[in-house]
């Protein structure tokens, strides 16, 4: 079969464009679902409920790399009922995993602060499980600037 | 590089039963294993991966990094003392290297 010149301009334009919608669909999603799936698996069968959880971020990171973040849990923190640990999520970052705070009745407060990287505005999710299996989540949207390029 | 250096803030006195904040900074790099060199190769993920905070040798806090935490790695947490005596804190490098601090706190 002859093709003219348009028609394999065509096929090689259509051919790119599904590549590049598989790719890029590809990378858009790995993030939300490994989230999904990390919640899933630090929870261990228990469906996350909100409360009792706080997760403090800026609304606006002016610097991606270094973003202040901190979690805060109420809990009386004695040795029948604790946090066991929270668990930082970036669902779209190139990898969802961030950091997990692992705490005991010793540390007094569920709570701890750190500074993470936000390759892009996102959510970033907190999951607390407590010593009796219990799970909460609390998420917040951060929106990031880096350099000069705003929004 | 530098060999990385701790940083702790623990207040040197406490009431007993009192919860007690801390502050941690080391300084690293946390290379991420995203970034490009020059010739467009990816430079190898190096990061302090663990964190642990222990008091009188009881476990009080510790955290597991991955390469999103910032360079420069701070944390902050709290401790509730009951008595006097040190707090012990370890980094672990991917490289298998440690990092480690003590501070001492006088509890009334």
């Amino acid at each position: 079969m002859n093709l003219t010149r348009r028609q394999a301009l065509a096929l090689s334009f259509g051919a790119t464009t599904l590549a590049v919608l598989g790719a890029s669909t590809t990378r858009a999603w790995a993030s939300a679902e490994a989230t999904a799936k990390a919640i899933a698996d630090f929870a261990g069968g228990a469906t996350p409920a909100t409360g009792r959880i706080t997760l403090d971020a800026p609304e606006i990171a002016e610097n991606g790399n270094t973003v202040p973040i901190s979690v805060s849990v109420e809990s009386p923190m004695s040795k029948d009922d604790y946090v066991e640990s929270v668990m930082l999520l970036a669902e779209g970052n190139p990898n969802p995993d961030v950091a997990t705070f692992h705490f005991t009745p010793m540390s007094g407060s569920a709570s701890a602060t750190t500074r993470i990287r936000l390759a892009k505005t996102q959510n970033v999710v907190a999951v607390a499980k407590m010593s009796n299996g219990a799970v909460f989540t609390d998420t917040k949207l951060v929106k990031v600037t880096i350099g000069g390029c705003g929004g | 590089m530098a060999t990385p250096k701790p940083r702790v803030k623990v207040p040197s006195k406490a009431a007993k039963g009192e919860v007690v904040t801390i502050k941690t900074l080391i300084s690293h790099e946390m290379e991420s294993g995203q970034r490009k060199d020059k010739k467009g190769n990816l430079i190898p993920r190096k990061i302090i991966n663990k964190f642990t905070c222990t008091f009188n040798g009881q476990p009080v806090f510790s955290c597991d990094l991955a390469p999103a935490v910032a360079a420069n790695p701070y944390l902050e947490f709290t401790a509730k003392v009951m008595e006097s005596g040190t707090f012990a804190f370890t980094w672990v490098d991917d490289d298998g290297s440690t990092y480690t601090a003590e501070n001492k706190i006088t509890v009334q």
